[in-house]
């Protein structure tokens, strides 16, 4: 199965497109970067088309769309980078581009060199036989008009609601002075709804929401269709409107299948990018082969998840998606890396170097982390806590990878006593150390789920779409941030 | 590099595009067409234990339009300025209009309210420009140097980043509205790391950081003064703990009480009002926080890093007072939020390249209170200094408000010991209302500030009492 573009959503630099970039001008650009004396240089060409819609209070408010091409180039020597990029891809853009990308090796130049280039063979995880961006615009609209009624339609106490459905293509071309080349064709959508219900003066909002590197097709499946997403968001906010204050302090906490992947991706993940590790600024550096985690706890990073988020055929450095184990039965086995930290460590690169754009290096990033599943059930695992707190949605986190401290926070979430899920709490944050964090992890259920796209992860000012995924899992101890002390 | 100066000629030059731009679109069938035009470079150089570690260097231009026919709207943006590039744009957006349905709260702003004038308030500096990759790789340089000379518990550092950007921003709208401006701003930051053995089960790092930032060069700070000032503040977190869970008085930094400021805008601006997604809604007129509270944006500062001299309506900025005296004044509003609500505009529209314009803030600055920031600590027998916030645990339509926290605990009005992995919660309406002191320490570094203030109770969670 394969992607066809019409022509105008194909690259002008593709081999079919008006300005098409060969391996011949690649390398005279290689050329050019790396006169000043570098190692190693790269040009990282980008053509990507978006589209995004919105809806609100009954009607399709915005239609948007853009467009962005451009070069990256990088040059390395040694540990530093040289970077630079042009919108413009005329020759003497270009070559002004890679000249200023090579002055960090300013001092021993050489010639140049003919660098014999082969294309690396990339896989499919995401193979999308008609990208959304192809269909017609009034059948995404019916899209956003079925989540909006489902919503209002689930309760009168919904005020509010608004769906927007973003969608786009990214075209990616690679070329490396090692001789590798890669294309990609990588495509993204997103659908989202926010609901707000009121009552008696009492206001509380909910989302809902998915996606991945789908078409249309996303939504033909029964738990992704709009009106699923319509009925989570105003699922969420009228079960808020009952929200009590959350308690303060340390408890046991159950975190759900699914999104509470995030936790792990700020607990654990970022702390596990090799570049934090090379230059020694992780609390995981040095402590390959020990154990960093409950024994019941398996890491993996997985580029290779059909259709997900995350999912990467080839890497912003030319490297193929593949599946990482980090964390094996608490024993931390492999970091995830980018070309420099896989040269600094002499390993083979991960497939982890991403960038967000032509105007940023890659740096190691996640693509799709989970945490495998364990034995116990769900029911038998929320049996098991006296008092403590369920949570069940996210809306986001944050880590700081020096010391592992993370914050993340509960969007939906409820009290445990006795066993049971009682009263609904107000949005709270729960507070850890990710290390002590993992090693307090004391059951894991048997219910895996991967989360349904909706993740975007930042780093150094750089965003990437990402997934996650864990089965029910049971912390002993944690701190939640209520104020109910 | 002097190819990075944006001059009266390049701002000229875009106003010229994006008028352009409008025509093109009134003739690819637009009724009305508002065009943005930006043209940026970044120089940003850092450095690692000494050695360069990235140099990045570049330009780049954009361009959003946003057109209306029979009140449909759409929104489009491409980095490709050709004329015939541009054609092709406006007949796309038009046609995508014709798909939207018709809002008439989205038509542009009646002419005779645009900007007349474009007030100078001196944004840019051109010696800002002319600054090259070594001399920036020089005081990155400087400054790390510094902070690891500083205190031999610097072990290692995350580096240090001088960087700089450089715009020209143009807008011209059917309506008759064309103006342009250019900006500066630089910046230094500093990261060092200690290695942290108090925990010898669990040692950790602990990083910390500082920065200048300004439009004029000859405003920041001397690179080793940031150095210093880096270390200093990352050496005073080690052998940070946990702290008891208990209700206490907060006292919060310049540093994170911005973010208070900030986070009050997310619920005190139009468009959260008409979305119905702020806790505040109908409280316009009444006393929201604290009769000390004072905050006002304010886009006319000359100088400063949030000053505008038209907005994204392309109407006239002035100043707002947002809280005035603890009581909230009208919220800020674009056109379209303005008549969502049945009002006019503040001039407080931003635009981004390929957005609609919503409320945004210029300056918005808590104002200065009259005891120093020492004389505040010896007023608080006990309670969290906090330096650092993370996460994002605000719900605007409920107000309730769960953030990380980092910093110093205080006994008998003096910081003692640090610490870390707790949170501070409180409802939004709480928080605001119980500030009881604010110092006299307001910096205009950034374009939200706030001096260092005190809230009289908040809970921290942290460990289970004893």
């Amino acid at each position: 199965m394969t992607t066809t573009l019409p022509a105008t959503l194909r690259a002008p630099f593709s081999s079919s497109g008006a300005s098409a970039i060969d391996a011949q001008l690649a390398n005279r650009l290689l050329g050019l970067a790396l006169e000043a004396g570098g190692d190693y240089a790269d040009l990282y060409f980008e053509f990507r088309v978006s589209a995004d819609y919105s809806l609100e209070e009954e009607q399709v408010r915005t239609l948007g769309r853009g467009i962005t091409l451009g070069l990256g180039v990088r040059v390395t020597k040694g540990d530093a980078t040289g970077y630079a990029y042009t919108e413009d891809l005329s020759w003497e853009k270009m070559a002004h581009a890679a000249r200023i990308a090579g002055q960090i090796a300013a001092g021993g130049g050489h010639a140049p060199v003919d660098i014999a280039i082969a294309a690396v063979s990339t896989p499919s995880f995401y193979a999308v036989p008609r990208p959304s961006l192809v269909v017609p615009t009034p059948d995404k609209l019916t899209l956003l008009r079925a989540a909006d009624k489902a919503a209002r339609a689930f309760d009168p106490r919904i005020v509010k609601v608004q769906v927007t459905f973003a969608e786009s293509i990214k075209e990616v071309l690679l070329f490396t002075s090692d001789g590798r080349m890669a294309t990609d064709i990588q495509p993204l959508i997103r659908f989202g709804v926010n609901a707000v219900a009121e009552d008696h003066g009492k206001r509380q909002s909910g989302s809902g929401g998915g996606g991945g590197r789908y078409g249309l097709e996303y939504f033909e499946r029964a738990e992704h269709d709009a009106i699923a997403h319509g009925k989570e968001a105003a699922r969420v906010a009228i079960a808020m409107l009952d929200a009590r204050d959350a308690p303060a302090g340390e408890l046991t906490v159950v975190l759900g299948p699914g999104d509470s992947g995030i936790l792990l991706h700020e607990a654990v993940g970022h702390g596990l990018e090799a570049d934090f590790n090379r230059k020694q600024t992780s609390n995981y550096t040095g402590q390959i082969g020990k154990q960093v985690a409950s024994p019941l706890c398996t890491v993996v990073d997985d580029g290779t998840i059909v259709g997900s988020r995350g999912a990467i055929n080839v890497d912003d450095e030319g490297f193929t998606g593949q599946r990482n184990v980090l964390i094996e039965n608490g024993v931390l086995v492999g970091y995830m890396h980018d070309r420099l930290s896989a040269k600094h460590y002499g390993i083979e690169p991960t497939g982890n170097g991403r960038r967000e754009s032509f105007r940023s290096m890659p740096l190691p990033r996640m693509t799709n982390t989970s945490l495998l599943a364990g034995e116990h059930g769900h029911e038998e695992i929320i049996k098991s806590v006296k008092r403590g707190v369920y949570a069940k949605r996210f809306s986001g986190g944050q880590v700081n990878i020096s010391n592992g401290d993370f914050v993340f926070s509960l969007s939906e979430s409820y009290l445990i006593e006795d066993g049971k899920l009682t009263a609904p709490l107000k949005g709270v944050n729960l507070i850890g150390n990710g290390p002590d964090v993992l090693r307090r992890v004391d059951m894991l259920g048997n219910d895996y789920q991967l989360s349904d796209g909706i993740w975007t992860c930042g780093k150094d000012g750089q965003s990437v779409p990402v997934n996650v995924g864990t089965p029910t899992v049971r912390i002993s101890s944690i701190t939640v941030g209520g104020t109910q002390a | 590099m002097s190819g990075a100066q944006v001059t009266e000629a390049t701002i000229k030059e875009l106003c010229d595009i994006a008028q352009q731009a409008v025509e093109l679109a009134k003739k690819a069938g637009a009724e009305d067409a508002e065009v943005l035009v930006r043209d940026g470079s970044e120089l940003t150089a850092k450095v690692r234990l000494g050695e360069p570690e990235l140099v990045q260097e570049a330009g780049s231009r954009a361009l959003g339009l946003r057109v209306l026919k029979g009140a449909r709207r759409a929104v489009t943006y491409t980095s490709d300025l050709r004329r015939e590039a541009l054609e092709s744009l406006c007949k796309e957006t038009v046609a995508l209009a014709e798909l939207a349905e018709p809002d008439e709260y989205a038509l542009p702003p009646d002419p005779s309210l645009l900007a007349k004038e474009i007030p100078e308030l001196d944004l840019y500096d051109e010696s800002i420009a002319d600054i090259d990759a070594a001399w920036a790789l020089r005081e990155a340089k400087n400054g790390e140097a510094a902070a690891r000379r500083h205190d031999k518990r610097v072990t290692n550092s995350e580096g240090a980043t001088w960087s700089r950007v450089l715009g020209g921003t143009a807008f011209a709208t059917s309506g008759g509205f064309v103006g342009g401006y250019r900006g500066s701003y630089a910046s230094l930051v500093v990261e060092p790391l200690c290695d942290d053995d108090t925990d010898k089960e669990n040692p950790k790092k602990r990083n910390g950081y500082w920065w200048t930032a300004s439009r004029f060069l000859d405003q920041l700070e001397a690179a080793e003064a940031v150095g210093i000032e880096a270390a200093r503040r990352t050496v005073a977190t080690l052998g940070s703990r946990k702290v008891e869970t208990q209700e206490c008085p907060i006292v919060f930094d310049p540093e994170v009480a911005r973010s208070i400021v900030g986070t009050l805008f997310s619920v005190a601006n139009g468009s959260s009002f008409w979305r119905k997604s702020s806790y505040l809604i109908g409280k316009e007129g009444q006393q929201i926080a604290a009769p000390i509270v004072t905050i006002i944006d304010d886009p006319l500062i000359p100088r400063a890093p949030g000053s505008r001299p038209f907005d994204g309506d392309g109407l006239q900025t002035r100043q707002n007072r947002v809280v005035d005296k603890g009581v909230l004044g009208p919220v800020l509003c674009d056109v379209y939020s303005g008549r969502k609500l049945g009002r006019p505009s503040t001039g407080s529209a931003g635009r981004g390249i390929g957005s609609n314009p919503g409320p945004t803030t210029s300056n918005l600055i808590m104002q200065a209170g009259s005891v120093s920031r020492e004389e505040l600590l010896r007023q608080t027998p006990r309670g969290l200094y906090v330096t650092q916030m993370m996460g994002f645990g605000f719900n605007p339509v409920t107000g309730d408000f769960s953030r990380g926290a980092q910093g110093f605990w205080i006994e008998g009005g003096e910081l003692t010991f640090p610490v870390s992995e707790v949170t501070i919660a409180a409802n939004f309406d709480e928080i605001l209302k119980r500030i009881d002191l604010i110092a006299n320490d307001l910096q205009l570094r950034t374009a939200t500030a706030a001096p260092t203030f005190r809230v009289s109770h908040m809970t921290i969670a942290g460990t289970s009492r004893s």
